[in-house]
């Protein structure tokens, strides 16, 4: 919404500024997003008068002309068709930035003659797109002087970003009440007087909806106005029109405009002789078309509205009108419309059909129920003073819905609710200067004056009355502090996040933070991309699937980084993938991946491979549990990962996650080059572990005798796996064997084919007394036997 | 007595010459051996008198230990010697690179919500979340923006294809509905923040599709606009780290809240860097207000009895106030090079005691 100051002081008695009426503005919820000052702006040009204009002597189409600046005489040379000797222009000195052409002016010769400065077009200065000739001001306009307040651009321009809820201020008048009652300046007499008919109106007006459909458009008032001659509208109209950002067309149309600007009531205005009998708001019929006034045809539905008269839809109603039935300077004799549309309804229709208009701004947002009439009424009067003609009498179907809610306030609630406490007197002064009826004594009884339908119950009330009296005025208040020493606030789920993001970090992981979607084309190669997971509105087709797993984005991201030249990265995120399009069925999950080669090191370094994505997963793990967790490993993994090189960590039937290389068909897929492995910890499913009644550590178990170390080679099926060697060693003597550690895994000469040899080292800790030579024979001997049980292995000679 | 005299200076002389330690043993040997010449001088002791032994006795043992002492000697001499020699010729590079200590990051937004968090638990405000998909009526309905009501305009949302049941869920537009799963699930006193992702349909150099709130709601049977003020203050003084920050208040419109206002911050912005508590600029910084009566009705909660403020920031845009990341797009294109610049290490935890920043 935009408001010109001088337009504003046509309502507003004040002497402030551009500036104070913006902050007070925005102080009371008129937020004003910018001030738009030509006068500022411009101030480098100024009015001259073009003494002569010579042909250029190199040049048929150019002039030489010297021009009067008012303080000085220079000669510029000018390509203008229209330039000539007499007239009055706009001039810009050298030095001046000509936003139009995006340049600097300097001293130039043109063809061989120097020219001191330019002659402006309105493309030059941004005012439009008009670049025929150069300005021409009036002839009274004033050599020297500066050439924006000769143009009618002096007058500083308001952007204010309302609310949705502020109906109310969409227009000057409007904004000015609101002002006045925040005490700015004072509001001026809004009244309109009534211009009686001269006949009755040959056009009536009928309200035609199905019963329980009648808000769609509760009152429609109309009039007619014969005999007039349309044509442009008076200068002051147009430059209020063209401040604010509007383009006059003719005296009726500006007039719609100016009172829909001016008073927040969009009017329409037909031209009565393209009208084929009575006019009517009805729905619209299913598949009924209108050529609106923007040049576009519109097919229209059931939902929306329109005013049709016996033959057709006019004007979709609140949003647009007709071509067909417009006014052109032409028109003798118009019908003037004026209506309550149903906000939502009218919303709803600009939304599908993808009309932003004034009118629409208006209706959606909610008009003043009680100035139907009254709009109707002022713009009668303004187009029987710009057009002449004659009124004929009022016609109205229906009337105002609703309208006089009480509201049962206590000011106590403005204490209660804003923290701020004022006497009785002070809240009451300020809702009657807001327009409000005010009745009562110790439970008031407040009554929203029509224009204010955004204003309900008590808690609008305290609104009103904080927001008039100063935010800025409400004492800050500290909160109780329930407990002396702050609490814990973090779940256990919380905290697993965190250590795990922490841990990652520390291993020399990068963090990442991706959308939640991702291309289909990737979601399907991690076991998503259903119908279910996609997005009906995605912003472009490269996002369209939420996530079934939180790697495609790394690996994606990788990629970007490999085609950078950045070849090795370390990339994690923990976030959200998604089980199926339902709420809540998402899972966290901390990822990570190592892609690339590590860049050459004389110190090898190693390059990503399963046993680096098992190290990364378990540290996750580790980070994220309370207690240690033991997960045994399963040898296989999810399908994006290398079947071979590739495991899952589970406890009983719930997967707690994944590591491996991944598949080469994803790395191809992605484009990625070098070796690419990765994890996937699922955190829900990690068990939160014991709490424990106190804080206190277990009782520390540690022997004073010397521990000793046993190793073991067995020869075994190539299938056999280090785990069940493992277990099987561990399991045997448990009571003493404190650990098994795997040396050396070796396969090749010396092996027979489809076997292996696997190394452990098995650490023996004595708990009471040194063990004899006999009792670590019979552990070792224990120790063949069970691995021998378990795997069929043998001991290597 | 000159043959003692002449065994010993020999000795001597032929240990000081030993060249390595293979010859001093060997002298050694020949010495100080089993049948080495001063253990043969030693034997003839047995057959000597008692007053020749009393005479000799000090004398050969004498020779004996001088002589053992000068082959230490010569035998730590010659051991530093070759140890010096070893050691020389074990000299490496030591300019040689070693592989970096690793140096991951953490995320700004996950920083700048680990900084929040330690700030409003100090304030006793608990973190609770929800899922990123949402139903209509936990993003809107009952946050009193009805179906057709304007304000959803305000929200430019992602739906999902419509599912097995016919609905059609949305990602969320704001953290808000965390507000209403905390009421419908809580008895006051609430006091919660609800940091997450966040999802709009809007897609340029200064918005993206997904971004991070935090919400905050408070309700018990006191809290005003006054509280409301006063926490934001103490908030951002805390989080800007600054001892005191211009925070002014606008009247705004948000359907769950009535009244409803706009925080702005104060701040300066001339010489390329951004600092608060100064300056002429009003950057805004998180919308507000006094939970609306209808949606404390719609979420199970009395209103004539509770009340409660709510509020959401912007995380993302803390990130980029405080740290100065100019913008928002990168946040989410995993740049290496940003990542480095813009991470944090892993042992930047935020705590009140040793301030929320390194």
């Amino acid at each position: 919404m935009k408001v010109s100051l001088s337009w504003l002081k046509e309502h507003l008695d004040t002497s402030a500024d551009a500036a104070s009426v913006a902050d007070r503005a925005t102080r009371i919820g008129l937020e004003v997003e910018g001030i738009e000052d030509k006068a500022a702006e411009l101030s480098a040009y100024k009015v001259a008068r073009v003494i002569s204009a010579e042909t250029h002597p190199n040049a048929d189409k150019l002039r030489v002309c010297m021009v009067d600046t008012g303080t000085e005489t220079v000669q510029v040379v000018c390509g203008a068709p229209n330039a000539h000797a007499g007239m009055k222009g706009v001039f810009a000195p050298p030095g001046t930035y000509i936003p139009g052409s995006k340049m600097t002016l300097g001293i130039a010769k043109i063809r061989g003659v120097e020219s001191r400065g330019m002659l402006c077009s309105e493309r030059e200065l941004e005012l439009s797109n008009e670049h025929q000739g150069i300005i021409e001001l009036k002839e009274d306009a004033v050599v020297g002087s500066p050439a924006a307040a000769a143009l009618g651009l002096a007058d500083p321009v308001l952007d204010v970003a309302l609310t949705p809820n502020r109906g109310d201020c969409t227009s000057v008048y409007g904004i000015a009440r609101d002002l006045a009652a925040a005490d700015l300046g004072v509001l001026k007499g809004g009244a309109v007087a009534p211009v009686s008919g001269h006949f009755p109106s040959p056009i009536k007006t009928s309200l035609e909806f199905p019963a329980g459909l009648e808000s769609a458009c509760s009152m429609f008032a109309g009039r007619v106005i014969r005999g007039i001659k349309n044509g442009p509208s008076p200068e002051w109209l147009q430059t209020r029109l063209k401040a604010v950002g509007l383009r006059p067309i003719s005296a009726v149309v500006d007039v719609t405009n100016f009172v829909a600007h001016d008073r927040g009531r969009p009017l329409h205005a037909f031209d009565m002789t393209k009208l084929k009998g009575n006019m009517r708001a009805r729905l619209a019929k299913h598949g009924e078309t209108i050529l609106a006034l923007d040049g576009k045809t519109y097919t229209l539905d059931e939902e929306m509205t329109v005013i049709a008269d016996e033959v057709a839809a006019r004007a979709i109603a609140g949003v647009m009108g007709g071509e067909e039935s417009g006014c052109t300077e032409a028109t003798t004799d118009v019908f003037l419309e004026s209506a309550l549309f149903d906000p939502v309804r009218t919303a709803r229709t600009g939304r599908t059909l993808g009309i932003i208009s004034d009118a629409r701004y208006r209706f959606e947002r909610g008009v003043d129920p009680e100035f139907v009439v009254q709009g109707l009424e002022l713009a009668t009067k303004l187009v029987l003073e710009f057009c002449g003609g004659e009124a004929s009498e009022i016609v109205v179907a229906g009337g105002p819905l609703g309208g006089g809610r009480k509201i049962a306030f206590s000011t106590a609630d403005v204490k209660r609710l804003g923290g701020l406490s004022l006497p009785q007197s002070e809240i009451v002064r300020i809702l009657k200067k807001l327009g409000f009826s005010v009745s009562g004594n110790e439970h008031l009884t407040v009554v929203p004056p029509s224009w204010r339908s955004d204003v309900h119950g008590p808690a609008d009330l305290v609104e009103e009355v904080v927001r008039i009296y100063g935010l800025d005025k409400v004492p800050p208040e500290p909160m109780k502090r329930p407990h002396a020493v702050a609490q814990p606030v973090l779940t256990p789920q919380q905290r697993r996040v965190s250590w795990a993001r922490r841990a990652l970090a520390a291993r020399g992981f990068d963090e990442t933070v991706h959308f939640s979607f991702v291309p289909r084309k990737h979601a399907l190669l991690f076991g998503g991309g259903d119908e279910a997971r996609q997005l009906a509105n995605p912003i472009s087709a490269d996002l369209d699937a939420l996530r079934p797993s939180v790697l495609p984005a790394l690996l994606a991201s990788a990629a970007r980084n490999q085609a950078r030249g950045l070849l090795h990265a370390l990339l994690f995120e923990i976030g959200a993938q998604f089980e199926s399009g339902m709420p809540g069925a998402q899972t966290t999950v901390a990822a990570g991946l190592r892609a690339g080669d590590p860049p050459r090191h004389w110190l090898k370094a190693t390059p990503p491979d399963a046993f680096t994505a098992k190290a990364d997963a378990l540290a996750v793990l580790d980070a994220a549990s309370r207690q240690p967790i033991a997960a045994p490993i399963l040898a296989n993994a999810a399908a994006w990962y290398h079947p071979g090189r590739a495991g899952t960590l589970a406890l009983g039937p719930k997967v707690i996650g994944y590591f491996g290389e991944l598949h080469p068909r994803i790395i191809a897929a992605f484009d990625l080059k070098g070796p690419v492995a990765g994890f996937e910890i699922f955190i829900d499913a990690i068990p939160e572990g014991k709490a424990r009644p106190t804080k206190a550590r277990g009782k520390l178990e540690a022997s004073d005798l010397m521990p000793l170390e046993r190793d073991f080679a067995f020869v075994l099926d190539a299938g056999v796996s280090a785990d069940q060697v493992v277990k099987a060693a561990r399991g045997a003597e448990r009571a003493l064997i404190e650990r098994v550690d795997v040396f050396d895994v070796y396969e090749g000469k010396g092996i027979p084919e489809g076997k292996k040899s696997l190394a452990i080292a098995v650490k023996l800790q004595p708990k009471e007394r040194t063990l004899t030579d006999q009792e670590i024979e019979a552990v070792a001997q224990k120790i063949v036997n069970a691995v021998a049980k378990a795997t069929g292995g043998t001991l290597r000679s | 007595m000159t043959d003692i005299e002449e065994l010993g200076a020999g000795l001597t002389a032929a240990i000081a010459a030993a060249k390595d330690e293979r010859a001093l043993e060997e002298l050694r040997v020949s010495a100080l051996g089993k049948k080495g010449s001063i253990a043969e001088l030693l034997k003839t002791l047995g057959s000597m008198t008692p007053d020749e032994r009393k005479a000799n006795g000090p004398k050969f043992n004498g020779l004996r230990d001088r002589v053992s002492d000068a082959i230490a000697a010569r035998k730590k001499a010659l051991e530093d010697v070759s140890l010096d020699a070893r050691l020389q010729s074990e000299r490496v590079d030591v300019t040689l690179p070693v592989h970096d200590a690793p140096r991951g990051t953490v995320h700004p937004v996950s920083q700048v919500k680990d900084e929040m968090i330690a700030i409003f638990a100090d304030l006793d405000f608990k973190v609770a979340e929800g899922p990123d998909v949402e139903t209509d009526d936990y993003n809107f309905t009952k946050l009193n923006i009805p179906p057709e009501h304007p304000a959803r305009q305000m929200h430019d949302t992602f739906y999902m294809k419509p599912q097995a049941d016919g609905s059609v869920p949305l990602l969320r537009t704001h953290t808000s509905p965390v507000q209403v799963r905390t009421m419908l699930s809580v008895k006051p006193p609430i006091r919660i923040i609800a940091p997450g992702r966040t999802y709009r349909c809007d897609s340029d150099a200064t918005h993206s599709p997904m971004f991070h709130q935090v919400e905050g709601l408070v309700i018990d049977e006191e809290t005003h606009l006054g509280h409301l003020k006063w926490v934001l203050e103490e908030f951002l003084k805390a989080f800007f780290e600054v001892p005191k920050v211009g925070m002014r208040l606008r009247p705004s419109y948000f359907p769950f809240t009535e009244p409803s206002v706009e925080v702005d911050i104060q701040c300066d912005r001339s010489g390329g860097q951004i600092k608060f508590g100064e300056g002429s600029d009003w950057l805004e910084i998180a919308g507000a207000g006094m939970v609306n009566p209808r949606v404390l009705e719609m979420c199970g909660i009395d209103p004539n009895a509770y009340q409660g403020y709510a509020f959401g920031l912007g995380i993302d845009r803390l990130a980029m106030l405080k740290y100065g990341i100019p913008d928002l797009r990168p946040f989410f294109e995993s740049d290496l090079r940003w990542l480095k610049h813009f991470g944090f290490s892993a042992l930047d935890i935020p705590t009140l005691d040793g301030g929320v920043s390194r």
